[in-house]
């Protein structure tokens, strides 16, 4: 136990973590601190290629395995199962409604890739190895969710139907298309496409992470300021105890597939995290009744905090225990 | 100058149902319009800002249309086909045009 108190303390003093946290502070400080719009963007966009990018120059390195195929699988499975459990606990410890739920819920199943990111940071500082097809599974547990809550909805006798507009929303949205797109070229080039861009986007990756988890930790921070009068404590209990659900659902499935320290961490962070890029946009179209404010303030202002301070480094922690690493 | 009357429509609108809206504008053979980018605002939802947006789902644009009087209802009748449920605000101004063959 001590041991892993230790790593996730050590993990909870990375320069990342701590910039996020400095967003949070300055914003509920009401600090003037910003980041422009086009740089956070950029930001993002350098984050999605290059973490799509080296996980494709892994999978190149390393080859495909059998584990793979399973991996994404229970990605899928995990992503399509997970609302059903944060549907059932809204009901029993919140008061929303039923189209309120079901949005929050789909939230749960889908994945933050931030966090994400963040994790693979901590794991390299850690010198944690983990799958390169990590990615692949991230990218596939992003849309599941969302079929899921409409499907939720289509069993309360509201009938939701997915036109042509709302897949492409959710299947071709700008970072599912970079991650997913950086990972073919990653695998394609391999090392020697990696040893070419390497002082892009393996040096500075880190420095970025941090300026971008900056802005992140501002927008959360605003987000909280701003709307946190909409979660009551029931919904704000369920924004802290939802990760620790999944992340253990995730541990599970990790340990029985087999994967390695790292695999089993980022499997942990991805069952744990809530979307707040793909799937709002895809709530804003499908139920536009669901309220905003509930679902944003929930995932980008409770769970996402929480998984990038906490979170991450227990997960991290645990799954070592677990694997005995 | 001569100048003739028209219709101006503002519809500003959650940013992830641009492309609906103008499609749908498009359909009911309403090609004219701009959109313009909303930098902020207050409504029920509360105060939100532009720069404070991470992705799609909540920042809002605005798309102004200015039509000849007897095109309106054809033009409303298409719009709240796709903005009906959503966040925002349709108004309609009187106002005058210089080159009415334009509209």
């Amino acid at each position: 136990m001590d041991q892993i108190l230790s790593l996730a303390a050590n993990n909870l003093l990375s320069p990342i973590i701590l910039s996020f946290v400095l967003g949070v502070a300055a914003s509920l400080a009401r600090s003037d601190l910003s980041v422009p719009e086009a740089a956070a963007k950029a930001l993002s966009i350098y984050l999605l290629f290059a973490i799509g990018f080296k996980g494709g120059v892994s999978v190149a390195a390393h080859g495909v395995d059998a584990k793979l195929g399973l991996t994404l699988l229970v990605g899928i499975i995990l992503s399509a199962g997970l609302p059903l459990i944060a549907f059932g606990l809204l009901q029993v410890m919140t008061g929303l409604s039923r189209l309120d739920a079901a949005a929050v819920a789909a939230h749960y199943g889908s994945i933050s890739i931030v966090t994400f990111v963040a994790a693979t940071s901590v794991l390299q500082s850690s010198g944690i190895t983990y799958e390169g097809y990590m990615v692949a599974v991230a990218a596939a547990m992003e849309a599941p969710a969302i079929l899921s809550a409409l499907w939720l909805i289509s069993r309360g006798g509201s009938e939701r139907r997915m036109d042509s507009d709302l897949w492409r929303e959710i299947l071709l949205n700008g970072s599912i298309v970079l991650l997913v797109g950086a990972f073919f070229i990653g695998w394609i080039t391999g090392e020697e496409g990696l040893s070419e861009i390497s002082s892009f986007i393996v040096a500075p990756f880190k420095g970025v992470l941090c300026l971008f988890l900056l802005d992140m930790g501002l927008v959360a921070g605003r987000g909280l300021r701003s709307r946190s009068g909409v979660l009551k404590p029931g919904v704000l209990a369920f924004g802290l105890l939802m990760p620790v659900v999944g992340s253990s659902l995730g541990a599970v499935f990790g340990l029985l597939l087999g994967l390695s320290t790292g695999g089993v961490a980022l499997l942990m962070v991805l069952s744990a995290s809530a979307s707040y890029i793909a799937v709002p946009a895809a709530m804003r179209v499908a139920l536009p009744e669901a309220n905003p404010s509930i679902y944003l303030t929930l995932s980008l202002g409770v769970t996402f905090p929480f998984n990038l301070t906490l979170g991450i480094p227990l997960y991290v922690a645990v799954a070592s225990a677990l694997t005995g690493a | 100058m001569k100048t003739h009357q028209a219709k101006r429509v503002e519809i500003t609108i959650e940013a992830i149902m641009q492309s609906r809206l103008t499609d749908a504008l498009s359909a009911a053979k309403v090609t004219g319009y701009t959109v313009l980018p909303v930098l902020g605002g207050s409504g029920r939802s509360g105060e939100w800002v532009r720069s404070g947006e991470i992705g799609r789902a909540s920042g809002m644009v605005q798309v102004v249309c200015i039509i000849r009087p007897e095109r309106l209802d054809g033009l409303l009748d298409a719009a709240f086909g796709v903005v009906d449920k959503h966040i925002g605000v349709v108004s309609i101004m009187d106002c005058d045009v210089v080159r009415a063959e334009r509209f």
